[in-house]
């Protein structure tokens, strides 16, 4: 395996779980904000934008954008990159507003 | 012709005086749209108004709206009629309601009583337990920094009206105006729309006019989908509105926005220019929103803004001419409905500046009434 | 205090109304150097930052769980941040650190600041202390400007990627283009390779000869060449190639970046015709500097200055003391200059809350040269008026509300719009979520201004409404607040 960031800090973190984005299972490691296990496994988009329905992801990487705008365990617009993911944790992407709900 | 200030009213008047062939310079310090008018909301009201020269005012000047917006789309001023909804938490206040409502038809508005168990209907996501309501179908709205910004456009248009922006007006005598970026302007007449700074506006030319800032704040929330469909608000906000005391009152109108956010606007305070945020005025503002529509406690509130409504001691606007000085139009103090009120100003200044017979009665408007002693 | 939350939880006072001599606002550098200089002459602090660690912008780590032995491997200065903490923690008795507590609000006046924090899961709890003083060490965002793509998943700000490393040790693509203007690229890109990413190149908008005209300020802070020789090193072991007067001027891909088009630029910032080349890559890390948080202290009346790029800044006198009495900062929010800049301003400030009036000359002198330094790089990597170009219609602007470069100039050239506050009113620019951090300073400068503007936000984050409900508790009685027009 490539050289990656884990080996450099010389991580050995506690044992990874899994979260559920969109239906589908995605390995987290604990510790982890939901956008950098969504990162991790490739996934750099996690909302739609509410005009144009573009893909967007996190962006400032330090909670100052919202760029990042994410459902997470039922809740819209939580920043997922300030948000800490837990195993079992349903993260879905957030399309519009988010608040279906009230519609 | 020289308009001072490019806010909702200068806009209007100089829209209004081109429209009639003059040729006009507005002038402000500022940007267009820098003051009040790009701090405030755009509601378009005859529901808060008592039957009386106001109301009178803003019955012609919602009309005049409706004019504006099928003239520019209604997208360029983001014009919703979507009507007001004012209800009553209790029986005794449902009566008054009633009363007043009563009273308003009387003066040309539209009102339709809502029993408690048909607000629903208007109203999904509105608290349970009110005691019942009145629609007013011409409530409307406008964003009032758009629409200012279009009414300058259209009158600039006519290839009759300068803009010059970022021009202070220093000193004004009879044909002449003092600026600092434009030396002095020779011109038949004045027209004083300078908000809640026209009373310095009025000192320069010796004349007086007790204008006060009234501080307000608005709540911006995040965007969401269209969750409050009127202009909502209790029946306490009119008795607010009508209030001059100097402390705090707040009764908090709910509105949805095309662009999403909810706008929950607006407290009143006379605290001077004092811009410290108040954080218990905020918390009022967010009491009172929450309690008429609990879905919003779990939304946040992204922004919110301040401003100073130009405010005269009997709650009207002056319009009209200084009694001494007939050269010098005062078109300002409209407090808290100065977007509401602009076309119709604007209408009733270009009536007498024309000579022309107005469409109302100005004497309550009449900038003399303060007297000298008061300022 | 160990690097965690463990201290906050260990004297929840759980009282509305803690008081406390200085609330130092930001637990970076500059505010853990503050806020242990104070408490060891016997002030009593409340260190308040949103994150959950302490440690800023720079020093970020890997969350505990994540058990990194060796986090230092992605900073510089780790011994610093260390003796920090540790002297944080000899004064614990003094310090309570408010981590996971993130300020929207300061009010009141000398004697009596009311601060209000949101703590708790996606910030949905309250709480609320008072302090006779208080501190803004709140460091800096990145500036942001737009580019055709920009909005792509996979370009990402240069210190969000590195920030993204540093806590969760991911990347956002294998292959990474970084580019923008500042020092701060160098960081990131050589972050970036240690950590396995390919850096296909950095392209550099400023021209760097800029540096040889500063040659003595610069031979002055010997540190500052260590640190950039040290990242040069790096880049240079790893084949990264280095391109002065260079730019993304568009990134390519439907659904993810997968390409950028790279254009030199003249000196000031315009694009050279013809001179476009496209280079494959992943995911683009660009930012344009830095911009001080000032939200808080602009509230309360804080007078500012712009610096040569164009950012607005906190001005302080000699002993970090704002204009408003009561009232200090250090840090980035009194300009961008780094981290060690950051710490020794942190340590004036502290000292001098404590009334410690003869501070040591050689930190006056230090900061001086750091200072110099510092407006050295802004005045070296501020944005030229030409990078407007390279934006086409459509290019999104605002990124939370969509608004395009062609609604912004329709602003400006129709409707008269001459700021960014008129652009914001009539377009939207600047409403959104993010209130205007990442498009603020390229509205400002679409509308012909040379500098990031200042845009106030009387919230510094969102409020729950239910929440803000119940903030009915009046300020502590103000000194006056200023007076002035809109
Ligand atoms: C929070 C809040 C909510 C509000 N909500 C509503 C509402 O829902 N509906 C409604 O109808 N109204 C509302 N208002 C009131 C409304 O905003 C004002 O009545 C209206 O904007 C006044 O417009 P204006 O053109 O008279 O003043 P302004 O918009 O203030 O324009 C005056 C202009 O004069 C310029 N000026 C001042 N002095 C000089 C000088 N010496 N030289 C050159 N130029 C000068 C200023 O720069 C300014 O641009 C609200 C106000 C506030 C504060
Ligand atoms: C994304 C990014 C990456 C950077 N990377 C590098 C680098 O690699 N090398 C380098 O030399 N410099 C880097 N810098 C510059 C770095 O910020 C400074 O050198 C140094 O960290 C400044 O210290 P500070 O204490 O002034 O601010 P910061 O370190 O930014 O600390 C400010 C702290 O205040 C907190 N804060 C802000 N507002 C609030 C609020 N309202 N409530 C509670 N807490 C708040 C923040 O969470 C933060 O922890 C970076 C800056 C940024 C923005
Ligand atoms: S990435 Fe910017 S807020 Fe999360």
């Amino acid at each position: 395996m490539r050289r990656g960031p884990l080996d450099l800090v010389r991580a050995r973190p506690e044992t990874p779980f899994e979260f559920s984005f969109d239906g589908e299972p995605v390995t987290a490691l604990p510790g982890q904000t939901v956008a950098a296990a969504l990162w991790q496994a490739g996934h750099l988009a996690w909302r739609r934008t509410r005009l144009g329905d573009r893909p967007r992801g996190a962006f400032c990487g330090m909670g100052a954008c919202y760029d990042c705008l994410v459902e997470l365990d039922g809740t819209p617009n939580v920043r997922a990159c300030l948000a800490p993911v837990r195993p079992g944790a349903l993260v879905r992407t957030q399309r519009g507003d988010g608040h279906g709900e009230l519609r | 012709m020289v308009v001072i200030g490019a806010g909702m009213i200068g806009a209007a008047c100089a829209d209004a005086l081109a429209r009639r062939g003059m040729r006009v310079a507005v002038l402000d310090r500022g940007p267009v749209v820098g003051g009040t008018t790009g701090a405030g909301e755009g509601n378009l009201l005859v529901s808060d108004k008592g039957p009386g020269p106001e109301l009178e005012l803003a019955v012609e000047s919602l009309r005049l709206w409706r004019e504006l917006a099928e003239d520019l789309g209604p997208r360029a001023l983001e014009y919703e009629p979507k009507g007001g909804l004012v209800v009553a938490r209790d029986r005794q206040a449902f009566t008054e309601l009633q009363a007043s409502a009563r009273l308003q038809c009387l003066s040309g508005v539209t009102t339709v009583e809502v029993p408690a168990d048909a607000l629903g209907e208007l109203e999904p996501h509105l608290a349970p337990g009110l005691a019942g309501g009145v629609h007013y179908p011409q409530d409307a709205q406008v964003q009032p920094a758009l629409a200012a910004a279009a009414l300058l456009r259209r009158a600039r248009d006519t290839g009759r009206v300068h803009l010059l922006a970022a021009t202070t007006v220093t000193g004004l005598s009879e044909g002449r105006v003092e600026t600092d970026a434009h030396g002095t302007l020779l011109c038949a007449s004045v027209v004083n729309a300078a908000g809640t700074w026209s009373g310095e506006i009025a000192a320069l030319a010796g004349a007086t006019l007790p204008v006060l800032p009234r501080r307000g704040f608005v709540l911006v929330t995040e965007p969401l989908p269209p969750l409050v469909r009127h202009k909502v608000y209790a029946a306490d906000y009119v008795a607010d509105v009508a209030s001059g005391s100097a402390d705090l009152q707040s009764s908090a109108v709910v509105e949805g926005t095309a662009a999403g956010p909810v706008l929950i606007g607006a407290s009143r305070e006379r605290v001077g220019f004092d811009r410290g945020l108040s954080v218990p005025v905020l918390a009022r503002l967010a009491a009172q929103a929450a309690e008429l529509f609990p879905a919003l406690r779990e939304v946040r509130v992204l922004r919110a803004y301040r401003g100073f409504r130009p405010y005269l001691p009997d709650h009207l606007p002056a319009i009209g001419p200084d009694p001494e000085r007939p050269w010098l139009f005062q078109a300002c103090g409209h407090e808290g409905a100065g977007i509401g009120l602009a076309p119709a100003t604007a209408r009733l200044v270009a009536q007498l500046l024309d000579g022309e017979q107005p469409f109302m009665d100005p004497a309550p408007f009449g900038p003399g009434r303060f007297g000298k002693e008061q300022a | 205090m160990a690097n965690s939350a463990d201290a906050v939880d260990g004297h929840d006072l759980g009282d509305r109304h803690e008081r406390y001599d200085l609330a130092v606002v930001g637990a970076g550098p500059a505010g853990l150097a503050a806020a242990a200089a104070a408490a060891e002459h016997g002030v009593r602090v409340a260190l308040l930052d949103s994150a959950p660690w302490p440690g800023g912008q720079f020093y970020r780590q890997p969350a505990a769980e994540l058990r990194a032995s060796r986090p230092q491997a992605l900073h510089h200065h780790w011994p610093a941040f260390q003796r920090l903490l540790a002297r944080l923690d000899v004064a614990r008795e003094r310090v309570t650190l408010l981590a996971d507590h993130h300020v929207w609000s300061v009010t009141g006046g000398s004697g009596a600041f009311a601060v209000r924090a949101l703590t708790g899961p996606d910030q949905r709890q309250a709480r609320q202390l008072t302090a006779r003083q208080v501190l803004f060490a709140t460091g800096a965002h990145e500036r942001q400007l737009p580019f055709p793509g920009w909005t792509l998943p996979g370009v990402v700000g240069a210190g969000g990627a590195q920030a993204m490393l540093k806590a969760g040790l991911v990347l956002p693509g294998r292959h990474v283009v970084v580019a923008g203007s500042g020092p701060l690229l160098l960081a990131v890109a050589s972050c970036l390779v240690t950590a396995g990413a390919t850096v296909p190149l950095v392209a550099e908008a400023a021209d760097y000869l800029g540096y040889a005209r500063g040659a003595r300020v610069l031979a002055a802070n010997p540190g500052k060449l260590v640190e950039g020789a040290q990242h040069g090193a790096t880049l240079l072991r790893h084949g990264v190639r280095l391109r002065p007067r260079t730019a993304v001027v568009a990134a390519h891909g439907t659904d993810r970046v997968e390409a950028v088009t790279l254009g030199r630029l003249d000196a000031a910032w315009r694009p050279v015709p013809g001179s476009e080349w496209r280079v494959p890559c992943d995911a683009v890390a660009v930012g344009h500097g830095l911009v001080p948080q000032l939200e808080l202290p602009l509230e309360l009346g804080c007078r500012t200055r712009r610096l040569p790029d164009g950012s607005a800044a906190l001005v302080v006198d000699a002993a970090q003391r704002t204009s408003v009495p009561g009232v200090w900062a250090a840090g980035e929010s009194t300009g961008v200059g780094g981290v060690q800049l950051a710490v020794t301003e942190g340590e004036l400030a502290g000292l001098a809350v404590a009334g410690q009036t003869a501070a040591p000359r050689e930190l006056l002198r230090r900061r001086a040269r750091q200072r110099a330094f510092a407006e050295l790089m802004a005045a070296r990597h501020a944005p030229g008026g030409g990078w407007t170009q390279w934006l086409d219609d459509a290019t999104e602007v605002c990124r939370c509300e969509e608004v395009t470069a062609r609604q912004v100039r329709d602003a400006v050239s129709e409707l008269g719009a001459p700021d960014q506050r008129t652009v914001k009113l009539l377009t939207r620019a600047g409403m959104g979520w993010c209130q205007a951090r990442m498009c603020g300073p390229a509205v400002a400068r679409l509308c012909g201004a040379h500098d990031d503007g200042a845009p106030t936000r009387p919230l510094s984050t969102p409020v729950p409404l239910g929440l803000l409900a119940e903030c009915d508790t009046p300020a502590p009685p103000s000194e006056g607040a200023p007076d002035d027009h809109p």
